[in-house]
């Protein structure tokens, strides 16, 4: 056990590989109640979140749909990454960071100033995450036939609360699966209940690997509030259309776009050895730094993520035990569903 | 309290060391190190015929967690290696005192392995940590 940013967590129940096995191949779970949900409410709640964050939720139409986005500061760093379910217009709900907790609420709350909404933290929920290629139809032994019937079809970055349950589906590991918010007094019950269906319980190493491996950022160590989005393959989260969207941060980006950054790449290393989170790296054009690195119990080698100069090529050398290798350039994605993508 | 046998020597390091009564002795990773290292995944050993002293680093045991350097408990030369730990370097997690092993030590003297820890004295040097 870990005192990770004020929780007890385990970083495995046994084996950490095992268990992100049992992801990839059947299903796991991970308690991640210590994740901050934020309910957004009021008259100008879509006005308050157009302007708060990088991604814009006006593209959310559908009652559940869910989206990905910084939060930024004015000078286009990451006050941190959330996911926002739309409800209505007047009603959305944030998943932010435990490790940010605090200075999210105050960000959040500091930024209404403007905007009729109201801010209300759920600290009454407990979070579960149930992944794998069998995590749907093992939960489902648990939902009721309303909640059965509430997420059947339920396309993936969709939540749906189902009378006790918000089931959502999302996740950090590159596989299907649900993210589910229960009732605190019920937790410990829902919990054991999975075990039962044969969900294994999943620490917090294999989330790490599990979640490297599916390219997915972790925050504070790929990305913080003095990198760019674009530093931190994040271009993709930030909607510049309509050009006269004010999002907190704009400004400072599109001088950051114009200017050019640095990137975010993987690297693959097939060689004995594994690459770690600060071990120096050496592109064409300049230097950079592993973000992120693990051993890649699916792929059997090791996997990083670095931000290295644009001008990287196909090619890296990593300062490993003072030695330097020869690692290969890739998309910083790795595997999906089960299988590599490389 | 993790298992230590009293049949064995150890380095304050937390290797173990096995006498084959010829003269060589086996060793390996104990069961306290293996738990602090975690799932093992690849381990580098050192070339059959290399001539080692004690306090040498001459294997590395990598984990999900971190890279270790294990070291020569005593004077020799490398006479064995595990190659199984190529392919499973699992064993050192599964069973550290037997299959999972990591290289064999003609001893230049083989009274050098009586100033190591026995198993009383390993559990206390564990406890200090």
């Amino acid at each position: 056990m870990v005192d990770f940013h004020g929780w007890e967590m385990p970083i495995n129940y046994g084996s950490q590989i095992e268990e992100h096995h049992a992801v990839r191949r059947a299903a796991g779970m991970f308690d991640v109640s210590h994740m901050t949900i934020v309910d957004v409410t009021g008259e100008q709640a879509q006005d308050y979140l157009r302007h708060l964050l990088a991604n814009d939720v006006a593209k959310l139409q559908e009652r559940g749909k869910a989206l990905y986005s910084g939060m930024l500061n004015e000078a286009g760093g990451v006050v941190d990454d959330l996911i926002v379910y739309h409800f209505e217009k007047t009603n959305y709900r944030l998943v932010v960071n435990s490790a940010t907790r605090q200075k999210d609420m105050d960000w959040l709350i500091a930024e209404t100033k403007g905007f009729t909404v109201t801010i209300t933290e759920r600290p009454e929920f407990a979070m579960i995450a149930v992944q794998g290629p069998q995590a749907k139809e093992k939960a489902a032994t648990l939902f009721s036939a309303a909640q059965n019937e509430a997420v059947a079809g339920m396309k993936p970055f969709f939540g749906v609360q189902a009378e006790d349950l918000f089931i959502a589906t999302t996740g950090y590991t590159g596989e299907a699966g649900y993210e589910i918010m229960v009732p605190n007094e019920q937790a410990a019950d829902f919990w054991q209940k999975l075990i039962d269906a044969g969900v294994a319980p999943c620490g917090l190493g294999a989330r790490d690997t599990l979640r490297l491996e599916a390219g997915m950022n972790l925050y504070g160590q790929d990305m913080d509030e003095t990198i760019s989005p674009l530093a931190a393959n994040m271009g993709w989260t930030i909607t510049w259309e309509p050009t006269d969207r004010d999002f907190v941060g704009r400004q400072a980006l599109e001088t950051q776009k114009a200017a050019g950054t640095e990137k975010l790449v993987g690297l693959v290393l097939t060689e004995k050895g594994v690459l770690r989170h600060g071990q120096r790296v050496k592109v064409d054009g300049g230097e950079g730094v592993i973000t992120s690195g693990t051993f890649s119990p699916t792929l059997g080698y090791s996997v990083a993520m670095a931000r290295v100069p644009n001008s990287v090529g196909d090619t890296a050398q990593v300062e490993m035990r003072k030695k330097w290798v020869t690692v290969n350039v890739v998309k910083p994605s790795f595997v999906r569903n089960g299988k590599s993508v490389l | 309290m993790s298992n230590i046998p009293a049949e064995l020597r150890y380095a304050t390091t937390h290797e173990w060391v096995r006498s084959e009564g010829d003269g060589t002795f086996t060793v390996g990773i104990s069961e306290h190190a293996q738990e602090l290292l975690g799932d093992m995944v690849f381990v580098e050993l050192p070339d059959v015929g290399a001539t080692v002293s004690a306090g040498d680093d001459i294997a590395v045991a990598e984990s999900v967690k971190a890279a270790s350097d294990v070291y020569a408990p005593i004077c020799g030369e490398i006479v064995a290696v595990n190659e199984d730990l190529e392919d499973s370097p699992e064993l050192v997690n599964s069973d550290p005192f037997g299959d999972g092993w990591l290289f064999r030590i003609k001893a230049d003297d083989v009274e050098e392995v009586e100033g190591l820890l026995d198993a009383e004295g390993y559990a206390s040097s564990i406890e200090e940590e």
